[in-house]
């Protein structure tokens, strides 16, 4: 349960995924989570009844006591869901609606550190959002318009309100839709860098990765090496969540 | 929320005799403050606090009266008034919320000590620049406001070895203060009182040295958060011989929870240290937090700092300059890193957390790559949460939750 996007993955004992959902979160959180849950298990050709464990994580972790009273954090999560793909030394670029994370994993897939973002919503979907709204274009649109893009235009502030400020002179300036969105994108790809280093491979994650391809394209040229995503970047999270599960002996028969 | 199962805190016995004498303390203070029966002096926390005392002076601590703003969470109100007449929300929030307070004419003192109305009007406001500069601009605010005179020293500061040209500059600075302070008595300094005081410093801080060195036992009798408040008669009284009583009856309690191997957090599993000051307005919320993932915070810089084993009854001035001196906040970061080193060890540490206090960055000692280097020399793991110690705006309890949980996982798996 994201701040921004619920997410349900299903998946049987040997780990396969079966099904899964992504929804926004909204305001009721346990609504959108019993919803999410039902169309995941849909497709996965299952009902509540044949859910054997379940773990939550995330923002609304809390929130889904209707399904499972076990919870961990997303870090955790993501750490377990990106080592299912990935069995190796890696770093978790989490680029999600509210924050971002960097996790850092060891061969045998140990947390050895992790970071999130601080207060504000610099280098986050959040920030996207906003920007989007003062471009006047829709998120989905960002991706094919920052790959449009002849001169990016980069920002020179962190701070969210002072970007919408030079976005706003960006466009009184007539510059290009197009070479902003790219700057915004190289925007959210350095904050999540500043963050901390990055030690092992690198896998990246969350909505924003998984909604715009070419920031996982931008990253590799900022960091001069290949990126490796998760089949579903969105569902790292979740798919750690449903592994955990799996992992948990049950504690009463 | 349902799945949130309540943590019983275990009381300490001796918090009732605390209450006591800080009632009894405060109380001593309005009484001198408004029968005009002692001169009311006002001193930063670790400022020349044993002078004051031994020339008879009733001794306030703003800093004190600021942690109760936070503690209560009076400070919400309070800081944004401090901001709109001029003091940033980037500078000292114990500062913001004290000023703000008597702007809006209001204490918590009042709350707490029925009869009490106001905090006590200084004749003296004394500063020691060893921590920060904040508590000069912040004296110096009530000193023109109220038409008091304010002394104190200009100390060094980032000192890695403190050095005898250190000791005779700030020995030197205390007397220097001793005319003024005299000439507000009318009475002369008694150097027999002094060394008194000074010996009975030593023996508090010693006393309270003992009860925070007690969680070197597993399970720790007592947390960090435990000790913030417990350390109220370390920081306030100091210099007297009710500080050192209360010390004694502490440390039997604790002694006693360690011998029958009782510990202040139910089945401690992991032990961590805290580096840099209380979240005053979380203390609650972040001991419960912490309880229930079985973890005990149980040892921290910021309670070990009103530790002064320099004190000397045979050599007052330069002994007071000294432990001023030897203060953690006062040193440089090499100092620092082998004396957080040195607690690990000797806490026994499973991990630390570094408390980024967006007010004060001399407590916020993360900010010059610290947990990096010694996660690199200890192997110990290091969390960094941001937040401040008054200042609300600036903690995320969301974040806050999430950052120690995914910590708590981190040191589980890693053991
Ligand atoms: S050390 Fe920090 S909290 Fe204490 S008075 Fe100075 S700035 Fe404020």
């Amino acid at each position: 349960m994201g701040a921004s996007r619920t997410k349900v993955a299903v998946i049987d004992p040997s780990g396969r995924l079966l099904g899964h959902a992504v929804k926004k979160s909204g305001i009721d959180f346990s609504v959108t989570a019993a919803a999410c849950l039902d169309a995941a298990l849909e497709m996965a050709g299952a009902s509540r009844e044949d859910i054997v464990r379940a773990v939550s994580t995330g923002y609304g972790r809390g929130n889904v006591a209707f399904v499972t009273e076990k919870s961990k954090t997303e870090i955790g999560c993501l750490a377990k869901g990106c080592y299912h793909y990935f069995p190796e030394a890696i770093t978790v670029i989490d680029i999600g609606g509210q924050d971002n994370k960097i996790i850092n994993l060891d061969a045998a897939g140990r947390r050895s550190s992790f970071k999130m973002n601080r207060k504000c919503a610099a280098g986050t979907g959040a920030f996207l959002e906003e920007m989007a709204s003062r471009l006047d274009i829709s998120l989905e649109e960002m991706n094919g318009l920052a790959r449009q893009s002849q001169e990016m235009i980069k920002l020179g502030s962190y701070c969210t309100v002072f970007s919408a400020t030079e976005v706003l002179e960006s466009i009184r300036n007539g510059k290009r839709v197009p070479d902003i969105v790219k700057g915004l994108f190289y925007s959210v790809i350095k904050r999540v860098l500043e963050m901390d280093i990055l030690s092992g491979q690198v896998v990246m994650t969350g909505g924003v990765v998984a909604c715009n391809p070419y920031i996982v394209e931008m990253a590799e040229e900022m960091i001069g090496r290949p990126v490796l995503l998760p089949e579903l970047p969105q569902l790292a999270g979740a798919v750690g969540a449903a592994l955990y599960a799996l992992d948990d002996k049950p504690e009463t028969a | 929320m349902s799945e949130e199962k309540k943590v019983v805190r275990k009381k300490i016995q001796a918090t009732d005799q605390m209450n006591k004498i800080m009632s009894d303390y405060f109380y001593g203070l309005n009484e001198a403050a408004t029968t005009g029966s002692k001169k009311v002096a006002w001193c930063t926390s670790v400022g020349p606090a044993e002078l004051l005392r031994a020339m008879g002076f009733a001794v306030h601590f703003p800093e004190n009266h600021a942690a109760m703003l936070g503690a209560t969470r009076l400070s919400n109100e309070m800081i944004p008034v401090a901001n709109a007449i001029g003091y940033s929300p980037d500078i000292c929030s114990y500062l913001t919320a004290d000023i703000g307070a008597y702007l809006k004419g209001m204490t918590p003192l009042s709350k707490a000590y029925p009869g009490i109305e106001s905090v006590p009007k200084p004749d003296v406001l004394v500063y020691n620049t060893n921590q920060c500069r904040d508590v000069q601009d912040w004296l110096a605010w009530y000193s023109e406001k109220l038409g008091v005179p304010m002394i104190g020293i200009a100390s060094p500061k980032n000192v890695n070895e403190v050095t005898d040209s250190h000791i005779d500059d700030v020995a030197s600075q205390i007397q220097a203060l001793v005319p003024t302070l005299e000439a507000i008595t009318g009475e002369k300094l008694d150097l027999e009182r002094l060394r008194e005081t000074v010996s009975l410093s030593r023996q508090c801080t010693e006393l309270w040295k003992d009860v925070l060195e007690t969680a070197t036992a597993s399970p720790a009798p007592i947390t960090f958060f435990d000790s913030t408040i417990h350390m109220g008669p370390a920081v306030v009284l100091r210099g007297t011989q009710e500080a050192i009583d209360y010390y004694r009856v502490l440390l039997a309690e604790l002694k006693e929870r360690v011998a029958n191997g009782v510990g202040a957090v139910e089945g401690e599993s992991l032990r961590i240290y805290w580096e840099g000051m209380p979240v005053w307005g979380r203390l609650r919320q972040h001991s419960e937090m912490f309880a229930e993932l079985k973890a005990a915070v149980l040892a921290s810089t910021y309670c070990s700092s009103w530790i002064f084993p320099a004190f000397d009854p045979g050599d007052p001035f330069r002994s007071m300059a000294k432990a001023y001196l030897e203060l953690f906040i006062v040193r440089a970061d090499a100092y620092k890193g082998e004396y957080i080193k040195e607690m690990l060890a000797k806490f026994r540490i499973d991990g630390i957390i570094y408390h980024d206090a967006k007010t004060c960055p001399y407590n916020s000692n993360n900010r010059y790559g610290m947990p990096q280097r010694l996660e690199r020399e200890t192997g110990i793991p290091a969390l960094v949460i941001s937040g401040d110690l008054n200042d609300l705006r600036c903690v995320s309890d969301e974040q806050t939750k999430t950052n120690v949980e995914a910590f708590i996982e981190q040191l589980e798996e890693g053991k």
